[in-house]
């Protein structure tokens, strides 16, 4: 099963005007944490993203995603072998994602 | 064939800040032209980050990432003079590489 967790930490604008360029900025701050993978639970497609930190990287990211509507953007994490989540409610104003 | 990315990469104490910007449509497939015909889908699907020749993150993205991405990563151990380097591969297979010394 996959936990909450509070040391996931999502920034990211509670109104975003544009759903084409929504700044998203993920910490993890759970011990070994070895990928974050981002996604917009609303969007057509909601896996916007995965990243795999190797040594030398610091599970940090901040991406420009595209939002449809207003959604969670959830984030789950892999540390220590296993799965923690977290997310983070954006109101979207004018949807992003073309069509 | 693509143009150079930009970025920048400074220190702060061991730790670098890398921030890279990347010229590309991101189109998703959902968009239109002006006939109505579909455009079609052209991402870049992966990204890689090296310091000094080393791979330290590796990035799977998708059509959700908007057009024309910046992504900021942090790698730690950095010294000033290292070097970062960013390269991607799209649905197309069209590759991009760019390296920056850190500040």
């Amino acid at each position: 099963s996959i936990a909450d967790s509070k040391d996931i930490v999502i920034d990211a604008p509670q109104i975003a005007e544009n759903g084409a360029v929504v700044p998203i900025e993920i910490s993890s701050n759970l011990p070994n944490t070895r990928s974050i993978a981002v996604l917009v639970e609303k969007n057509p497609f909601p896996l916007v993203a995965k990243f795999d930190f190797h040594e030398g990287a610091v599970p940090f990211v901040k991406i420009n995603a595209k939002m449809g509507e207003s959604s969670n953007v959830r984030v789950l994490a892999e540390a220590g072998g296993k799965y923690f989540t977290a997310f983070k409610e954006v109101k979207v104003t004018i949807g992003g994602c073309g069509g | 064939m693509a143009d150079p990315m930009k970025i920048r990469a400074t220190l702060k104490g061991d730790l670098a800040d890398v921030r890279v910007l990347m010229g590309h449509p991101m189109e998703t497939g959902q968009r239109k032209d002006g006939a109505g015909k579909p455009i079609p889908l052209h991402f870049i699907q992966e990204v890689t980050v090296k310091l000094n020749g080393k791979t330290v993150i590796e990035g799977q993205i998708s059509q959700a990432i908007s057009r024309n991405p910046v992504f900021s990563f942090r790698v730690k151990g950095a010294k000033s003079g290292d070097k970062v380097e960013i390269s991607w591969l799209d649905n197309k297979g069209d590759t991009n590489r760019t390296e920056a010394a850190i500040a």
